[in-house]
C-alpha cells in the first residue's frame, strides 16, 4: 500500500521523531510512504481561534498537496489534525462559499486515517510485539486526547497498541477522559483555566507510578510534559507511535524531557 | 410599552436584555474564582457526583441514542415550524381558559407580570425555580415594584437568603457546600432551631417549615414551563421538591413565563423528553414530581391562569443558521456537569444567567457577540467536546462555540483598528501554513530556538500572549532539524527503525544525557 | 404592532432560509416486552430505590391493609370516587379515623387538607421503568391539592394499570386533563447533587399494588 504521511506541522518542527517513527512503523509492515511535499498544517489552530479566513488558505493548501491520485491512504499521528481534515476542512469551505474546495476537502477526509485507526481497521495490527517487534520495557500511562476520543472515536485503539507491545507495563490513568487543558489557543487565551486542568491532569499521571505519559496528539502532550516539566516531574510524555516504534535492536532512547523517572539513580 | 416598537417589518435580529451579560472578561472572572479554593473543591465533589449518576441512569436504557436523535429531531421540527406550531399553542391554551401574553424582550416581559400582579391587589407571590424569569430579572424588577417573590426551591431559596446570585441552572447553589447552607440558614431563616445540622435531610427539613406558611397562603405564584405541548396547549413543569405542585396548584393566580423555543409539536413527543430530561439533569430515571396543566381546570388549582411567551433575543438566535440549535437546549444542565472548564471556575464566572458550555453559546446568540463582554464566552472552552457528548438533544456545542468565535473575529475586522496580538500569529501562521516551502524556511530557523532554551534545554519564558503558556508550562528546545529535512536529506525508504535516535536528533525537547 | 405580530414576524424573518423539518426517528421502546410478573418486579424495584414504601395486596384484602396502614391515624382525605369498599375496612372500626371526602359539592380547605394525617388515592397508570405513578384528577384520585398538602400519599394501584416504558402510559393518558406524576416521595439534590427524600409533598408515599 501507499500511504501519505501528514506529518502536521507540530511534529514536523517540534518532534520529528514522532514522524521518523510513524515512517518506521509503516516500511516495517512492508508499505511505501510518501511525503507530500506541499504540506504544512491542517488549520485547526486558526479554525479553532474563529479566523476562518486565513484558515481557508491553510485548508487550501493541505488540500492541494493531498488531492492526488498517487497514493492509497494519507495517515497522519495525530487524533485533533485528522479530526481536523475529515471535519472542519468542509465546514471551512462552505462557510467561505468555496464549494470546490469543500468538494475536494470531503475527497482528502475520506482518505485520511488516525495512525491507530489505518494500523488497526485497515492494516490489521492487534500484536504490535509480534507484527512490528514493539519493544519498550517501561512503565506507562495513557491520556487519551479529546478529539481522538469524541470526534474519531478512536476508542481503545491506541490503548490496545500501547497495551500490546513487548515489556511494557501500562498503568491505568484515573480520570483519563477528562482533558488536560491544552485546547489551542486556549491555553493562552485561558492560560489560568488551562493550566488548572493541566495540573489535575498532572496530578493524575504522577499518582500512577508510570515513568512516562503516552498519547496520540504531540500537542497535548506538548502541554502535559511541558508542564510536568515546570512542575520538576522526572515523568515525561511520549508519543505512543515512537514506543511502537522502538524494538529490543534498536530501542528508542528516551532523552532530555522525556527522561524516565528514577532512570538516574 | 416596550423599548422595541416597530412600525413595518422588524429588522432582524432584534437581540435580548436582562441577566444575560458578562460584565468583564470570562478569563478575569475564572482568575477570580480559580483563587476561591473551598468553590473548587464544591464544584468538584458536586459535579462528579452527578457525572456518575448520570452515566449510571443513562447506561441503563438500551435505547438512549434512539431518544437522543429522536430529541434532536423533534426541536429541529420545533424550530422549522415555530409560528405555527405557537398559534396551535395559544389555540388549545386560550380555548381551555388560559389567557397568553406576548413579550417582545425582558422589560415588557417584567412589565406584563407586574401589572397582572397588580390586578390581583397582593403584594406576595411564590415562585418555582425558572431559569426564564432569571434571564428577566423578574425579582429585581418586582422588588423595585414593592413586590416581594419568595423562591421556593431549596437552591433557589439558599441563593435567595444569601443574597448571592445562582452559578448553575439546575442546583443554584451548587457552588456552597452543606456547612455553608446551614451557616446561611442560621443567619437569615426567622424561625430556626439554633441547633440545626449540616445534615441535608434536616436542611431540607428546615426549608419546609421556612417556607410551609407561605405556601398554605399564597395568592400567586409565578413560575415557568419545561414544555409546552402544541397540539394539546399543555404546559409541564419538572421538579423534585413539591414545591412546584405547591405554586402550580394552591395559589388563585398562576402567571408561567416560557421562552417561545420551549414548544413541542405534540403530546406523544413528551414521551421522549420526560426520558430525556430527566436522566440527563438529576440523574434520576424519573423526577419526584411532574405537573401538567391545559389553561383552567374549573375545581382544581388555580382558576386565573396566565402564560407570558417571551422572546428576549431568541428570534435573534434563530436567525443565526448555524447557532440556531442553541435553542434546542432543554436546560438539564449536563453540559456543565460535565466540563472541565465549569467544574473548575463555577457559574458566576460566566456573568449570565446561562453559565457553562451552552451558556457560552446561548448567551451571546440572545444579546449579540458584541454585547458588553460576551464575546470572550465562545472562547471559555478547551473544545474537548465532553458537552456535546452529553447533550440529550445534541447540541453540537464545540461547533457553535468555533462558529462565534469566527463572529467574534469578523466583527473586530470590521473595525478600523491597530491588530491584536492574535490577529499578527493568526496572519503569520497563514502565511507559514500556505505551502510546504514557507514552513521549511521558518523549520530552518528551529536551531535558533534551541539556542535561546540554553542550558536547561526548555524554553520557560515567553513575550506577549504566548506568555500565557509559559506561565504553567515549559516548552522544549525545538530540534535540530525538522521531519521535512531529515525526509529530504536522510530518508532511506525501508530502513524501518527510527532514525536519528541519539540525543543530538532525538526531537522530544531538551536532550539530555546519553543512555 | 402588537407584541404578538412583532415576535411573528422576527420569527418568520428568522426562518428566511426555510429550515427542513426532519422526520422524526422513533426508534426507541414505545412498546413492553415484559410480562405483567416482570412489570411488577420492576416496579417495586424503583419504587423502593425512591424510599416508597410498596405493599403487594390481593384486590380482596385493600380494606384490612388500609386499615393496618392507617392504625394510629387521626384523620384521612380520599376523593369521592375513591372505590367503597377499599375504607370499608376502616369505617368497621368504629369510624377511626376519621375519613373527609373531598368531592365537587365539598371541597376541603387548605387548612383542613393541612390538618389531615394522610390521603388516600387510586392512579391513572404507572411506569415501571421510571418508578412512576401518573395521576390524571379522575374521581377516585381526586383534585391536585389533596394529593400534595397532606404530609402521607397511601396510592392504591392495580397490577393491570402497570406498564413498562413511558410512551405505554402517554398513550393512555389524556393531555387535557390536569396531571401529576409522582416517582416516590418528596425530594431534593439541591444540597451538593446528593438526593435527600422529604421537602414540601408528602414525605411518606405508600403505594398498594392490588394483585
Amino acid at each position: 500500500m501507499k500511504i501519505a504521511l501528514f506529518a502536521t506541522c507540530i511534529v514536523d518542527a517540534m518532534y520529528p521523531r514522532t514522524a521518523q517513527a510513524t515512517v518506521a512503523i509503516l516500511e516495517r509492515l512492508g508499505h511505501e510512504v510518501v511525503f507530500p511535499a506541499g504540506q504544512a498544517c491542517c488549520g485547526q489552530m486558526h479554525v479553532n481561534s474563529g479566523y476562518f479566513k486565513e484558515a481557508r488558505t491553510v485548508v487550501a493548501n493541505h488540500v492541494e498537496a493531498f488531492d492526488t491520485d498517487d497514493y492509497d491512504v494519507a495517515v497522519a499521528p495525530s487524533g485533533s489534525c485528522v479530526a481536523s481534515v475529515k471535519h472542519q476542512h468542509e465546514l471551512v469551505a462552505r462557510r467561505c462559499g468555496d464549494t470546490a474546495l469543500e468538494a475536494r476537502a470531503a475527497v482528502v477526509g475520506a482518505k485520511t486515517y488516525e495512525l491507530s485507526q489505518l494500523l488497526t481497521d485497515v492494516l490489521g495490527v492487534t500484536n504490535a510485539a509480534e507484527q512490528l517487534g514493539s519493544h519498550f520495557p517501561h512503565k506507562v500511562t495513557y491520556h487519551p486526547s479529546c478529539h481522538g476520543m469524541r470526534l474519531l472515536r478512536l476508542e481503545d485503539r491506541q490503548l490496545n497498541l500501547l497495551a500490546s507491545v513487548g515489556g511494557i507495563e501500562m498503568v491505568e490513568l484515573p480520570e483519563a477522559d477528562q482533558c488536560c487543558g491544552f485546547g489551542g489557543t486556549f491555553s493562552m487565551k485561558n492560560a489560568d483555566v488551562s493550566s488548572a486542568m493541566m495540573e489535575d491532569k498532572a496530578a493524575n499521571i504522577c499518582g500512577t507510578g508510570a515513568e512516562l505519559c503516552s498519547g496520540g496528539d504531540a500537542s497535548c502532550l506538548m502541554h502535559i510534559g511541558g508542564g510536568l516539566s515546570r512542575q520538576g516531574s522526572e515523568v515525561g510524555t511520549l508519543h505512543f507511535a515512537e514506543i511502537l516504534a522502538s524494538t529490543l535492536e534498536n530501542p528508542v532512547t528516551v532523552t532530555g524531557e522525556v527522561k524516565l523517572a528514577g532512570s538516574k539513580r | 410599552m416596550s423599548s422595541n416598537t416597530f412600525l413595518g417589518m422588524p429588522s432582524l435580529p432584534v437581540f435580548g436584555h436582562g441577566n444575560l451579560n458578562a460584565t468583564e472578561a470570562f478569563p478575569k472572572a475564572a482568575h477570580r474564582e480559580l483563587g476561591n479554593e473551598q468553590l473548587r473543591a464544591n464544584l468538584g465533589h458536586a459535579t462528579h457526583t452527578i457525572r456518575d449518576k448520570r452515566l449510571k441512569v443513562v447506561a441503563e436504557l438500551p435505547d438512549w441514542e434512539d431518544m437522543r436523535n429522536a430529541g434532536a429531531a423533534i426541536k429541529d421540527a420545533t424550530m422549522a415550524n415555530l409560528p405555527a406550531l405557537l398559534e396551535q399553542f395559544e389555540e388549545n391554551f386560550t380555548a381551555r381558559g388560559g389567557i397568553i401574553h406576548w413579550a417582545r424582550d425582558a422589560q415588557e416581559a417584567n412589565e406584563i407580570v407586574t401589572a397582572l400582579i397588580r390586578e390581583t391587589g397582593e403584594t406576595e407571590v411564590v415562585k418555582v425555580k425558572s431559569m426564564a424569569t432569571q434571564e428577566i430579572g423578574l425579582n429585581e424588577y418586582l422588588e423595585e415594584q414593592g413586590i416581594a417573590a419568595y423562591e421556593t426551591d431549596l437552591a433557589e431559596l439558599i441563593v435567595q437568603l444569601d443574597h448571592d446570585k445562582p452559578s448553575h441552572i439546575l442546583v443554584p447553589a451548587i457552588h456552597k457546600n452543606r456547612s455553608q447552607v446551614r451557616d446561611i440558614f442560621l443567619r437569615e431563616m426567622p424561625v430556626v432551631d439554633p441547633l440545626l445540622t449540616d445534615e441535608p435531610a434536616k436542611l431540607a427539613e428546615a426549608a419546609r417549615r421556612h417556607l410551609r406558611k407561605k405556601f398554605l397562603s399564597a395568592k400567586v405564584a409565578v413560575s415557568g414551563a419545561n414544555f409546552g405541548l402544541a397540539d394539546t396547549g399543555t404546559l409541564t413543569v419538572v421538579e423534585s421538591e413539591g414545591n412546584g405542585r405547591m405554586c402550580l396548584t394552591l395559589p388563585e393566580t398562576l402567571i408561567t413565563v416560557m421562552g417561545i423555543e420551549k414548544l413541542l409539536p405534540t403530546w406523544e413527543d413528551l414521551e421522549v423528553f420526560m426520558q430525556l430530561l430527566p436522566r440527563s439533569s438529576t440523574g434520576e430515571r424519573m423526577n419526584p414530581y411532574t405537573s401538567l396543566w391545559t389553561g383552567v381546570t374549573p375545581g382544581d388549582g388555580p382558576q386565573n391562569v396566565h402564560l407570558v411567551m417571551l422572546d428576549n433575543g431568541r428570534t435573534a438566535a434563530l436567525a443565526d443558521e448555524m447557532g440556531r440549535t442553541a435553542l434546542n437546549c432543554i436546560r438539564c444542565s449536563a453540559c456543565m456537569n460535565v466540563c472541565p472548564v465549569y467544574e473548575r471556575t463555577g457559574g458566576h464566572a460566566y456573568g449570565s444567567t446561562y453559565p457553562g458550555p451552552i451558556g457560552a453559546i446561548l448567551s451571546p446568540l440572545l444579546t449579540g457577540i458584541k454585547s458588553e463582554e460576551n464575546n470572550s464566552l465562545p472562547y471559555a472552552s478547551s473544545l474537548c467536546g465532553a458537552c456535546f457528548d452529553a447533550c440529550p438533544v445534541k447540541i453540537n456545542i464545540p461547533e457553535i462555540l468555533v462558529h462565534l468565535r469566527g463572529e467574534d473575529v469578523d466583527s473586530k475586522r470590521a473595525k478600523v483598528k491597530v491588530p491584536t496580538q492574535m490577529d499578527l500569529m493568526m496572519k503569520g501562521a497563514e502565511w507559514a501554513f500556505s505551502g510546504g516551502a514557507k514552513l521549511n524556511l521558518l523549520e530552518r530557523g528551529l536551531p535558533l530556538g534551541k539556542l535561546a532554551a540554553g542550558r536547561d534545554k526548555v524554553i520557560k519564558k515567553l513575550p506577549g500572549i504566548a506568555g500565557g503558556w509559559t506561565q504553567s508550562r515549559d516548552i522544549p528546545a525545538p530540534p535540530s532539524q525538522s521531519f521535512r529535512q531529515w525526509w529530504a536529506k536522510e530518508h532511506k525508504p525501508g530502513a524501518a527503525v527510527v532514525p536519528g535516535n541519539t540525543a543530538e536528533d532525538a526531537g522530544n525537547g531538551s536532550e539530555g544525557e546519553q543512555p | 404592532m402588537s407584541a404578538r405580530e412583532d415576535i411573528m414576524n422576527r420569527i418568520k424573518s428568522a426562518l428566511r432560509d426555510a429550515p427542513a423539518t426532519p422526520v422524526v426517528p422513533r426508534e426507541y421502546r414505545r412498546t413492553s416486552d415484559m410480562t405483567a410478573a416482570q412489570r411488577l418486579e420492576q416496579l417495586v424495584d424503583r419504587l423502593v430505590d425512591y424510599k416508597a414504601n410498596v405493599f403487594l395486596t390481593p384486590a380482596g384484602e385493600a380494606p384490612a391493609r388500609l386499615a393496618e396502614l392507617l392504625a394510629g391515624s387521626a384523620s384521612i382525605v380520599v376523593p369521592h370516587g375513591l372505590p367503597e369498599s377499599w375504607i370499608s375496612g376502616l369505617e368497621n372500626d368504629g369510624g377511626t379515623p376519621a375519613v373527609h371526602v373531598d368531592s365537587p359539592e365539598h371541597r376541603l380547605t387548605t387548612a383542613e387538607l393541612d390538618a389531615v394525617d394522610a390521603v388516600v388515592t387510586a392512579a391513572a397508570v404507572a411506569v415501571s421503568e421510571t418508578g412512576t405513578i401518573m395521576l390524571d384528577g379522575g374521581d377516585d384520585q381526586g383534585r391536585r391539592i389533596i394529593s400534595l398538602v397532606p404530609d402521607r400519599h397511601i396510592c392504591f394501584l392495580n397490577v393491570d394499570q402497570i406498564v413498562e416504558v413511558l410512551p405505554e402510559a402517554i398513550a393512555r393518558l389524556e393531555a387535557s386533563r390536569p396531571q401529576t406524576w409522582i416517582s416516590g416521595p418528596s425530594a431534593t439534590s439541591d444540597i451538593e447533587l446528593e438526593r435527600v427524600e422529604g421537602v414540601h409533598g408528602p414525605r411518606t408515599l405508600d403505594v398498594v399494588i392490588l394483585t
